[in-house]
């Protein structure tokens, strides 16, 4: 017995009203997308409020879930089999051959649910459940029936093209379908915290560009290539991302010859929102995404966040805001992200960082240690966004 | 952008003529030296003579060669497979502190079977005390392994020195020696220097990645470590690496043409780069500049200046070199072998490996003093405060 379709159920899109088709229109495009990444032919299409892969010839199985349950906006995956109509008495045998197959151990209760679409066939709902129903009972004594809980939800479907018939749901992503809900600039670095602020970000819908800040030669070319791996990972769930690779060397350098060097952290993080601000209005970005969450270090106190949000303009989403390390990390593990982000290779941010950096910056101070830097910032500012590498991934 | 290549000791290019017999050999004389069909004897043909060539640079003999993976499983099938056929005459083992991790995890893992290791101190110029081998050396002895040259500072070891103590205490001592740095700078002859067992590694010396042999004395009683078709006497089971023998041959007799003069060139150009890179202030040469270190070997110490940064700051301008040894350096950890030469503190995370082959040029050395005088100062102004 193969599962030659997969029905798919989406949660909240469903009550969307009217602009309901734009959401799964973009589910279509987001479950063509990535089966376009597993070897075989499949076809997508909706119909009665229902997404249906039809796999045509030879496909892998386990790897057309994988990336199925990666689809944002999916909330379960039902394989199906696909039977021809041959008669009644041959679906019987099909119906207990299938319950056979995928339910070897047979210790269970069951309930069968029948819609048909196609009311030529000669029998009705109602009818096609209770015999159906007779016949698993017939062939399996160990299995019962249990009309309001059952363990097993047995679906038929009759329609024109056949007969489908499912039981199992594969738990999906969840969320909803990227690009329903507009793009933003994520500030990725290597660490375990961005990757995951821009899954979370991505999951309710929205596309992602992306801003790494490269400082060669105290950052390596392995750190940028881990960036771009972890980016990789993101595009998975995310879609395509456009890579922004900055060269932040100079300017880094100059805060350190201009400024107090406990404020170096913060006055860098206030230039990193500035430049990603800046590639965030030419992409038509709504707002930047870090993975900030409040006192894990020195620059993500109250203070330190206030004064480097002090320098945007538009909003800065800090999905991770409340949440404990451990809980970054539990999420990270589970989208693949973790074992990528622990490689040591060591980021911009913590190459020239003071023994005690400040922790409770005053905004006004901030501002007046950064007027040192006038003389050559808008040059250097300049030259940064200008040399910028673009990588695109997925 | 020019193109220098200073890490030598990490690996080196393949002589375009090694390269070629690779291929031939892949695509064209690809049987199995284990068939029965001609095939197979044109393959057992390279074996053969990649056997003779060797034997003759080693004055040893055909029998005493064995190829494998390259040095890593030299050094394991050495140590494990020698250690295992003789436990019954003793259970310790010695070697030193500056060893390769090929030898020192290796023999970290035969601690872990119940055997006793000793890892020799060494001098400020990396090389083995004489004394504390004898000290060491007991009845439960069996296994002694010392490396010819040092893959991050250069030192050379007193092997005829050592070996001759081991033997002189007690002949049944087998003595293993790590050359996979001294083969293709030096002639070393097993038998003259009273070794038992001897590895090399291909790609260290213009040949392929992925071969390497161990000369074992006839001698020796030594048990497999990996198990399979019984091929080389059952030394060492599995198809052999054909085109990677064949590379490997060639790529020895290549080195060793004019050697003299390739060692000669190297040692000038040493010379020279020691005297421009100890014009920056604040930098130190790790262990000996002389006669008595290898030729191609540079360890300097920058202070003030992390080593991974100024690899990249140097890399930014086409020249590849190494932070302490580049098989460990993977793990950004403290070189062990600079802490056991007793180098300061400032050069622990500070230093960089140059090393040449017979290929670099006095140019490339010029251009890599220059970039050096350029970038150091800048680099140094700026540090974590």
């Amino acid at each position: 017995m193969r599962f030659s379709t997969f029905l798919l159920k989406y949660g909240e899109i469903g009550i969307k009203g009217k602009n309901r088709y734009l959401f799964e229109d973009a589910l279509v495009r987001q479950v063509k997308r990535a089966l376009s990444k597993v070897d075989g032919e499949f076809k997508v299409y909706k119909s009665q409020a229902r997404i249906y892969v039809d796999c045509e010839g030879e496909y892998d199985y386990e790897d057309t879930v994988e990336h199925l349950k990666r689809v944002f906006g999916l909330v379960g995956i039902c394989p199906v089999v696909r039977l021809k109509d041959e008669g009644f008495e041959e679906l019987k045998k099909d119906v207990v051959s299938y319950m056979d197959e995928i339910y070897p151990e047979k210790k269970l209760t069951f309930k069968v649910e029948t819609r048909r679409a196609k009311k030529s066939y000669p029998k009705n709902s109602m009818e096609i459940s209770r015999d159906l129903g007779e016949a698993v009972l017939y062939a399996f004594p160990d299995i019962r029936v249990d009309v309001h809980h059952p363990d097993v939800m047995l679906n038929v479907e009759v329609r024109t093209d056949g007969i489908y018939v499912y039981s199992q749901v594969i738990p999906g992503a969840g969320g909803m379908p990227v690009g329903t809900n507009g793009k933003a600039m994520l500030l990725l670095s290597g660490g375990i915290d961005s990757p995951v602020a821009g899954y979370m970000i991505a999951k309710r819908g929205v596309e992602l560009e992306a801003v790494y800040f490269h400082a060669p030669p105290y950052t390596s070319e392995r750190a940028k290539q881990k960036v771009v791996d972890l980016a990789e990972i993101v595009s998975r769930y995310a879609g395509p991302i456009k890579l922004h690779v900055v060269n932040f060397t100079d300017i880094q350098l100059y805060i350190y010859d201009q400024c107090p060097h406990d404020e170096l952290t913060i006055i860098m993080r206030r230039y990193m929102m500035r430049i990603a601000e800046h590639f965030s209005g030419k992409s038509k970005c709504l707002g930047l995404i870090t993975g900030e969450s409040i006192g894990q270090v020195a620059s993500q106190t109250m203070q330190s966040l206030a004064a480097t949000n002090d320098v945007c303009q538009m909003p800065v989403y800090r999905p991770l805001i409340g949440f404990d390390k451990r809980d970054i990390v539990e999420t990270a593990e589970k989208i693949g992200t973790f074992e990528t982000s622990i490689q040591p290779y060591e980021d911009c941010c913590t190459i020239f960082v003071a023994k005690h950096p400040v922790t409770k910056p005053d905004v006004e101070v901030i501002r007046r240690s950064e007027e040192r830097l006038c003389e050559r910032i808008e040059e250097l500012f300049e030259a940064a966004v200008t040399t910028e590498e673009i990588i695109k991934i997925g | 952008m020019k193109e220098v290549y200073l890490d030598n000791s990490a690996t080196t290019r393949a002589y375009d003529s090694v390269g070629e017999l690779v291929r031939k050999v892949m695509c064209e004389d690809y049987g199995n030296p284990s068939s029965m069909h001609r095939k197979g004897v044109e393959a057992e043909k390279y074996i053969k003579e990649a056997k003779e060539t060797l034997a003759k640079l080693c004055k040893v003999k055909e029998k005493e060669i064995f190829f494998t993976s390259g040095g890593t499983e030299s050094d394991n099938l050495a140590l494990i497979g020698a250690a295992r056929a003789n436990n019954r005459l003793g259970k310790h083992l010695i070697t030193s502190a500056i060893e390769h991790p090929a030898i020192i995890n290796t023999m970290r893992y035969l601690e872990e079977e119940g055997y006793r290791v000793t890892f020799l101190p060494v001098d400020r110029y990396g090389r083995i005390r004489l004394e504390a081998l004898k000290e060491a050396l007991c009845e439960d002895t069996i296994l002694v392994s010392i490396m010819y040259v040092n893959n991050e500072v250069g030192s050379v070891q007193p092997i005829q020195e050592a070996a001759g103590i081991v033997k002189a205490y007690n002949k049944n001592i087998l003595f293993h020696v790590d050359a996979v740095q001294g083969f293709g700078k030096y002639r070393i002859y097993p038998k003259r220097l009273k070794v038992d067992m001897c590895s090399i590694s291909g790609h260290k010396i213009h040949g392929p990645k992925g071969i390497g042999a161990l000369y074992i004395e006839e001698n020796v009683k030594i048990k497999p470590i990996v198990f399979g078709g019984e091929q080389q006497k059952n030394i060492r089971s599995g198809t052999e690496n054909v085109a990677g023998i064949a590379g490997l041959s060639l790529a020895a007799r290549t080195i060793y043409e004019n050697l003299d003069e390739k060692v000669e060139k190297m040692r000038g150009l040493k010379q020279h780069f020691i005297e421009g890179v100890t014009r920056i202030k604040n930098t130190t040469v790790h262990g000996l500049y002389d006669e008595t270190s290898a030729p191609h070997i540079i360890s300097v110490g920058f202070a003030g200046i992390r080593s991974e940064v100024l690899l990249h700051a140097l890399e930014d301008k086409g020249i590849y070199v190494s932070s302490g040894s580049a098989c460990a350096s993977n793990h950004p950890q403290v070189s062990g072998v600079l802490r056991g030469i007793g180098a300061g503190q400032e050069f622990l995370d500070a230093t960089l490996r140059f090393s040449m082959s017979e290929f670099t040029t006095l140019e490339e050395i010029d251009y890599t003093l220059d970039t050096l005088y350029n970038i150091v100062p800048m680099l140094r102004k700026y540090t974590r405060r």
